[in-house]
């Protein structure tokens, strides 16, 4: 068996048609981040270079950058965005894992019955919810407002399904040992039971936190006035101002990029990771 | 968490009883733990929904009190001719969208799962433009594609000798154009999702195949494509709602003419997110959302229907 093995991979090695192959998937692969590549570059030229094709300019400048942070705005709607995106997840991870532990390791009557009904709300598009959901804001004045941007994905039954999933894993004897030594059921839950099941907790905490970063459709709805905006829309809002002024709108564009490619580049593993996890189970 | 301590001082009135007792404490805590959520997806989810099918059948404007009106905005509906150009437009990006990203997504994860050689790295490659905002990277595609001074692509093509061509501004070339946004940024998921489950198929079915003496192909058709099954269905319906959802990028592609030009990139979303919050007709538009949910149901059963089948 062995041997078959490597006399394979010895083959592998040999192959030319392996070396075409890989080359093909490298430059392929570059092909897909030319978009992000032209995007930085030509954030870093002034209006007289835009038309110029070159990836990167001849005479780099942080002209466009000074100009579209100067008014603020940029940095108001980055910072709504982290807000929003940060407490939303904090809240997921909290209520979606706590939820998601109640429905695997407790047992009464009507647990099956609950389950359901959470999983069922997979089925409800969000483009359903938001004309309720617009006049519910509107008559409780949460238009423009934080709360009124956050207040639908406080919870969802992606992350309760994901946790319930992982916390089935956890042997029971650990939790009995923790009641015995006379730890309540919270602290069981919180010290116990949620440290075994951080791979499956980081990876619903950069779900929610990437799907609430770029998210649009919602926040274009519920928001009006550009002090409220998040990063996507104030973005579209800036592009569509700036018309033809290429340059700025790519400058815009890599500004609401930057943070996702320093959150990939840091926790890149994790979030590969996360995906396979979620996409196995889910 | 005091009362838990005076369990356990109790007076010994049998095992089975405090054990009962302990068992009844377990189910409050349990329904204290679901009580936020309970009154969480009533009031935000259930509720609503609800209203959406009542909402349906109102003639609803913001302005006044909705009245009910029966099936009348169905019937609007489905006598629209925008709608019917709108619903071929969202099957068009369904029916083109998922199969063409599934095939790329498949073969690219299929090689590179084989590639020793920096293969994280090339993945990352394929993976970084799923982790971009949509609403960015919809200007960066609409730069790219605008003529000739301007656009990138129609450089290129006018360096070749290549005739220009119009892109976002043709009735024809707009909706592929806009697609080939989406598949973009979608096909990196696909493939990481396809590696995992190809790294999950046994190497011992690979060898034992070997052994039998079949070729590539054939190991290919009679091994990998059935044991990759499940993922392959999680990403068709995945994917396909994501089409069917369609919206951030045709609204910044086409910000002076939304769904343009002539409705011929248009979505579901993009008519209800208009109907209802450019002509305030939200009975109308609660209408459209009925549809969208009983198509997006109808992919979802189609999954469950398919995965009993095996």
């Amino acid at each position: 068996m062995s041997t078959i093995i490597s006399e394979g991979l010895m083959q592998a090695k040999a192959h030319p048609g392996r070396i075409i192959i890989w080359a093909v998937l490298l430059i392929g692969g570059l092909i897909m981040i030319t978009p992000i590549l032209f995007m930085f570059g030509t954030s870093f030229k002034d209006a007289s270079q835009v038309y110029d094709m070159r990836l990167f300019p001849e005479y780099p400048t942080l002209d466009n950058y000074i100009q579209v942070l100067s008014d603020g705005r940029f940095l108001r709607w980055f910072g709504n965005s982290l807000g929003i995106a940060t407490t939303v997840t904090l809240s997921n991870v909290f209520f979606d894992s706590l939820v998601g532990y109640t429905l695997a390791k407790f047992d009464f009557r009507g647990r099956y019955l609950i389950f359901l009904a959470i999983l069922s709300t997979l089925m409800i598009p969000t483009e359903m919810l938001v004309i309720p959901w617009y006049l519910m804001a509107s008559k409780l004045g949460w238009i423009d407002t934080y709360w009124g941007v956050m207040f639908p994905g406080m919870m969802t039954a992606f992350g309760t399904f994901l946790m319930k999933q992982f916390f089935e894993t956890v042997p029971n004897d650990f939790l009995e040992a923790a009641r015995i030594d006379g730890l309540n059921e919270f602290q069981i839950w919180w010290k116990i039971a949620l440290p075994l099941v951080t791979p499956a907790l980081s990876a619903l905490a950069i779900f929610t936190f990437l799907g609430n970063w770029t998210a649009f459709f919602w926040p274009l709805i519920v928001t009006t006035s550009q002090e409220f905006y998040t990063l996507p829309v104030g973005l579209t809002s800036f592009a569509i101002e700036q018309s033809i002024q290429w340059e700025k709108i790519m400058t815009g564009a890599a500004l609401a990029t930057i943070p996702t490619l320093i959150v990939f580049l840091v926790l890149q593993r994790f979030i590969v990771r996360g995906i396979m996890l979620a996409g196995l189970k889910g | 968490m005091t009362s838990a301590n005076n369990t356990q001082v109790a007076p010994p009135a049998g095992r089975s009883r405090k054990r009962l007792r302990m068992q009844t404490k377990r189910v409050l805590w349990a329904w204290g733990f679901l009580a936020l959520p309970i009154i969480f997806y009533s009031w935000i989810r259930f509720y609503p929904t609800l209203d959406a099918f009542w909402l349906s059948f109102t003639d609803w404007d913001l302005l006044s009190e909705p009245n009910f009106i029966g099936l009348d905005n169905y019937r609007h509906l489905f006598n629209d001719p925008q709608f019917w150009q709108v619903f071929k437009n969202t099957f068009t990006y369904l029916l083109v969208g998922t199969p063409l990203s599934l095939f790329f997504a498949f073969i690219i994860a299929y090689f590179l799962d084989r590639v020793r050689y920096l293969q994280g790295f090339i993945r990352a490659l394929y993976f970084l433009p799923f982790l971009t905002t949509a609403s960015a990277m919809a200007w960066v595609w609409r730069w790219f594609y605008q003529p000739v001074p301007i656009g990138i692509i129609n450089g290129f093509l006018a360096n070749f000798g290549i005739a220009q061509q119009p892109f976002i501004r043709s009735v024809d070339q707009a909706l592929p154009s806009v697609l080939a946004t989406a598949i973009w940024a979608g096909v990196g998921f696909q493939i990481v999702i396809f590696m995992a489950g190809l790294r999950a198929i046994p190497q011992t079915y690979y060898e034992a195949a070997r052994i039998d003496g079949l070729g590539e192909i054939a190991i290919l058709r009679k091994i990998t494509l059935p044991l990759l099954k499940p993922t392959t269905v999680f990403l068709v319906v995945f994917s396909s709602i994501g089409f069917l959802r369609i919206f951030d990028q045709v609204y910044n592609i086409t910000t002076n003419d939304p769904g343009g030009p002539l409705n011929s990139t248009k979505p579901l979303v993009l008519m209800i997110y208009q109907s209802a919050f450019s002509s305030y007709q939200m009975g109308y538009a609660a209408a459209q959302t009925v549809v969208l949910f009983t198509i997006l149901l109808v992919v979802s059963l189609m999954q469950l229907w398919v995965m009993r089948e095996r």
